[in-house]
Order: structure tokens, then sequence, then C-alpha cells
């Protein structure tokens, strides 16, 4: 098969997913194309299948703080057949922020996916061990939506005393 | 609690006789902590706990390894331990601003961060940089990378047991901080790279002592060779140690040497050339084992390509300036900051409001680290902060795989995987 370009790829997707795809950006070479949240598990099993996007770089959210469709999620493929990268976005509603999980296609996402939820608290179904990564398990709040302080908020975590224990 | 031979009472403390005790006493107790399962009739299985202070962790990395016997039956990864949030920090900063922070992720490539982040600025913002300052980015980021491959090099090596050739290595990356030093007035973290170039330009004396490391380190690396290559030792703790195959490694994201050690010619300077890395010719070493021994070799051939690379660089260096030369889209030079009211101005709208890409566009920028691909997702709402910056971090990818890989592996081999996969803390947990 002759090597094809990330927009043969975005065309393609496009046609086949006509209802679901909702937008296709392309700027400065970076390709992303949005679609809705329902198809993202088919969009991602038909690109690792028929353009080999084998290889999961990333998956990550990012918080819109917007009052309708307030996280999206995106996922940053890459095909080492063709040598081409594509993005793909969804968006979830602030209320109950569930999307299905891809860690099936690619067992890489897992802790992406879980980073995702320690952050953001987006909730992925399916996921085979969805706990927090970074922050202890005991921490209630997602730091990187938008409400959250930069400085923290004081008595979230049990810090060890500031005295040592010297018995 | 297993019983230990015990230091208490052996050690006859001079001073501070309480502390002392205290110090010893909290040795005996650390690290180890070892449950024996009961319904286990021939007390086979335990959970070990080691980490997250650990000094052969590279790092504050914890893992909870399931035993059976001398064997890992299963891992969990801990991670988080130095988790700062710098990409919240990030959304609160300037570009410009956020850029010292990338040098405390891979601590031991700052430069290769720092050119990370402004170039991915740069594509965002749309800015372009001097032909000079791409070869002194290029420069810096394969020393860099030399830099970083020589701490994975003499860990790595002490983790199989030999301990002088620590110092070794070490010896050659003094050079290379005074090589920094030089350019750009840090050893350690660095931050000579600005969004529009470069701060300042290389100087004779910097460029002579590139040249001399250039033309002395290729005969370091072959002595080391000699030492470590045929050393059977070395060789029977790394061979087929840690093995992983190209499609799990694909399947669990492994990024930089240790994707390449399994095959895959994975490199962001070939896969999409940035700087100027089309411009100069260099090989990208692939091994197909997928084991320690191989990724030890991927690491000694990538030292030896960047010395190439350098060596490229340097005939090559074009005359120019080192800075782009547009107020609006970087710092004004010194020169025109203390003598002009217009660069004053220009100088102190930079710090205020920074660089402000297009509104609502968002890109990704990705180059080679010498951990993997490290690579910054930009959102901007067209301020001159960044409204989302994703960092995809190459220790996080590589970490994940390394759960899979000490699954089935001997417990003594632990600290030689975790060597050879080299993972950064800083990067990973950001």
């Amino acid at each position: 098969m002759e090597n094809v370009t990330v927009q043969e790829v975005a065309d393609n997707i496009t046609e086949k997913f006509s209802d679901n795809v909702l937008e296709v950006t392309d700027y400065q070479g970076d390709t992303l194309v949005r679609v809705d949240k329902d198809s993202i598990h088919d969009v991602c099993s038909y690109l690792k299948e028929h353009y080999r996007f084998i290889y999961l770089v990333d998956l990550f959210g990012t918080d819109r703080f917007t009052s309708d469709d307030r996280f999206e999620v995106i996922y940053n493929l890459v095909s080492l057949k063709h040598q081409i990268r594509i993005f793909i976005k969804i968006r979830i509603p602030e209320q109950n922020p569930h999307v299905v999980t891809v860690t099936d296609i690619w067992t890489g996402a897992n802790w992406n996916e879980r980073e995702t939820f320690d952050m953001f608290g987006i909730i992925f179904d399916g996921h085979p061990d969805l706990r927090r990564i970074f922050m202890p398990e005991d921490f209630k709040y997602y730091p990187l939506r938008k409400e959250f302080p930069l400085l923290g908020i004081p008595g979230s975590l049990e810090l060890p005393g500031t005295t040592p224990n010297t018995e | 609690m297993i019983e230990t031979g015990s230091i208490m009472g052996k050690g006859k403390p001079t001073f501070f006789k309480e502390h002392q005790n205290a110090l010893y006493k909290s040795l005996e107790d650390k690290h180890t902590t070892i449950d024996v399962d009961d319904t286990d009739p021939l007390r086979t299985r335990m959970v070990l706990n080691m980490g997250p202070q650990h000094p052969a962790t590279h790092g504050v990395l914890r893992l909870l390894i399931e035993l059976d016997g001398e064997q890992i039956a299963k891992t969990k990864l801990d991670i988080g331990y130095l988790h700062r949030g710098i990409e919240k920090i990030a959304e609160n900063k300037t570009y410009q601003e956020f850029m010292p922070y990338t040098d405390r992720m891979d601590y031991l490539s700052p430069y290769s961060n720092n050119v990370a982040l402004c170039t991915a600025v740069e594509k965002i913002a749309q800015i372009e940089i001097p032909e000079r300052a791409h070869y002194i980015r290029m420069i810096g980021c394969e020393l860099a990378r030399i830099s970083s491959h020589l701490l994975y090099l003499g860990a790595m090596v002490m983790d199989t047991g030999a301990i002088s050739f620590f110092i070794w290595t070490f010896r050659e990356r003094e050079k290379l901080y005074d090589i920094f030093d030089n350019l750009g007035g840090h050893r350690f973290t660095i931050s000579h790279s600005r969004i529009g170039g470069v701060h300042n330009d290389l100087s004779p004396v910097c460029l002579d002592m590139i040249r001399t490391f250039v033309d002395e380190f290729p005969r370091e690396l072959k002595d080391w060779g000699k030492l470590l290559n045929k050393n059977r030792i070395f060789y029977d703790r790394n061979n087929g140690v840690g093995s992983i195959s190209a499609e799990d490694a694909i399947a669990m994201g492994m990024t930089g040497p240790n994707i390449r050690a399994t095959g895959i010619a994975y490199d962001m300077r070939m896969f999409k050339p940035y700087a100027r890395y089309n411009e100069v010719e260099f090989e990208v070493p692939t091994r197909l084992e997928g084991d320690n021994l191989a990724r030890y070799y991927i690491r000694t051939e990538e030292m030896a390509q960047s010395i190439e690379i350098i060596r490229q660089c340097l005939e090559k260096l074009p005359k120019g300036p080192v800075r782009t030369d547009n107020a609006k889209k970087t710092y004004p030079s010194k020169d025109e900051v203390y003598y002009s009211m217009e660069g004053l101005i220009h100088d102190f709208m930079m710090t205020d409001t920074g660089v402000c890409p297009p509104a609502d566009v968002e890109c990704y920028h990705a180059i080679e680290a010498p951990k993997g691909e490290l690579g910054f997702y930009i959102q901007s709402d067209g301020t001159g902060h960044p409204w989302r910056l994703k960092i995809k971090s190459p220790s996080f990818s590589n970490l994940q795989a390394l759960e899979v890989m000490l699954d089935g592996e001997m417990i003594a081999d632990t600290v030689v995987m975790i060597g050879g996969v080299d993972p950064v803390m800083g990067e990973s947990d950001k």
C-alpha cells in the first residue's frame, strides 16, 4: 500500500463516519478530528485496523470551562507504517463525565486514562484499574480542573508533621 | 519484620548520641518491610515494598512486588511522589516564565526540555528563529543527550555491580557541565533556550571546549566498550534481562532508546525533523533483542552519533543573530533594553504579557529527548498564558512498560531493569 497522508485519513474517516465526525481542523500541520463521544471506540479501532495507528502516543484531558461539553479528551495517535500523526478529540459534558475506555485497543492507554481521571475526574468505562495515579487515593479534588486553585486546598491532604518524631 | 544483623549497639557514636542512635534505628527499619502470606504453606509468596526512597530506583519510584520465591509474580508501580503539578503551574505563567520549570522535569538533560518547550511555542505562535540558533540548539541538545546517557551508563553499570565505572562517566559529565556553564551560565539547570532563539551566542572559549570534548570523547567511549562489551559479569547480567517484544513495546507506548532496542526505528529527529536535523547526517541505531543489553548498545551508539551530529553542526554553524529580531515575539537583546526606551518597553511587555499565539488554536510539537519523545501540546486562548499545556513525558510511558517487563523476572534483576529503562521521576511525575 502506498503511503497515505494524514489528510487522506481525515477525509476517509469523515466519509466513513459522516454522522459522527463533527469537525476537522488543521493548524501548523497538526490535523485534529473531532468526533462525538459515543463513536470514539469505533473510530479508534477503525484507525488502528485500516491505517495501522498502532501507537498511542498520548491521551489526555482538557477543561474548556464552558457550561456545555466542558471536558475534552484528546488522543494522539501515530501510524508507524505511514509515518503520520493524527489527533482525535471528543467532548464530554460536565455532569456525569463518562467515556468508554480504549485500553482494549491500546494497552498503553491504561496509565494515560488513569492520569486523565486523576486530573479531571473523567471516568473511563471498562478501564481495568481506574485509580488515581499522581495524587493519593484520599484526595477528593481534581487538580487540573479550572476551578481548582493554583495554591491547592488547605487541609485536603494529610501531610507529615513538621517536627520530627525523635522517640 | 525480619531479623537482620543488627547494627544497633555496634556503632559507637561520639557526639549527638541520641540522634545517631535514632538514625541507626531508622536505617535498620528502612526500605524493606516484608509481609509473608500466612496461608501459603511453603511461605514462598511474599510482598516486597521497594521505595519510594531507594538509591537504586533512580528517584522516588515505588514498586510493590509480589514474589514467588526469587521470581517476580507481579508488580505494581506507584508513581507521583514527585508530582508538582507543573501543568497547572504552566497555565498560570507566561510561556517564557514557564521555561525554567521544564529544566526540573528531566533534570539530566535540561537543555532538551527547554528546546522542546520553545519549539512548541514557536510552532503555535508561528515564530521563525535564525539559522544559527537552530544549530546552537542542536549542539546543546546533543550534548544533553550525551550527558543523560552518561548518567544512565554510570548508574546502570553500577547497578550491575561495577562501582568505579560511575566515576569515569561522571568525569566526562563534569566536562559537559563545564561546557554548559560556559554556554548559558549554569551548570545544571541551563535555561539557555528562549522563545525566538537562544539567550546568547557561543563564546570562542565555549566553542573550543566543545571541540576538545568532541575530539576526546570517542576515545573514552571506545575504552568503555573495551571494558564492558566482553565483560562476562556485565554481559550475563544484562543479556536476556527485561526482554520486551516489539509488539508489546508499541502497545505499551514505550519510546526513545527503549523502543529502538526492540527494532522500531521511531525517532522524532527522523519521524518529523525539527531544528535542522534534516541537514545533518546521522543514523538511528536499532537492535532487535529488546533486552537490557540491547538498550545499552543503543545508548552507547547514540552517544557516538551525537558526537557526529555536533561535529557537523560545528562545521556548518552559520553566522548571524541568535535570536529573532521581532520585539513582539521575543525578548529584545540586553543592549537595546539598557540603552533605548523602546527596548525597555518591549522588555517590560514581554515579561508582563509575553508571546501571544492566535486565539483558539492548538498544536503539538515533540522533540527526541534522550529518554524518548518529549512533546508539548498547547491550547491557546490568545493570551500570553497557555490555556492548557500537556506534557507528553517519555519516562511516564517507559515506566508503564516497565510494569509489564518486570513480571516473571528475577528479583535480583529488578534494579538492573530499572536502570536499563532509565526513568527520571521528575519527568514522569510532572
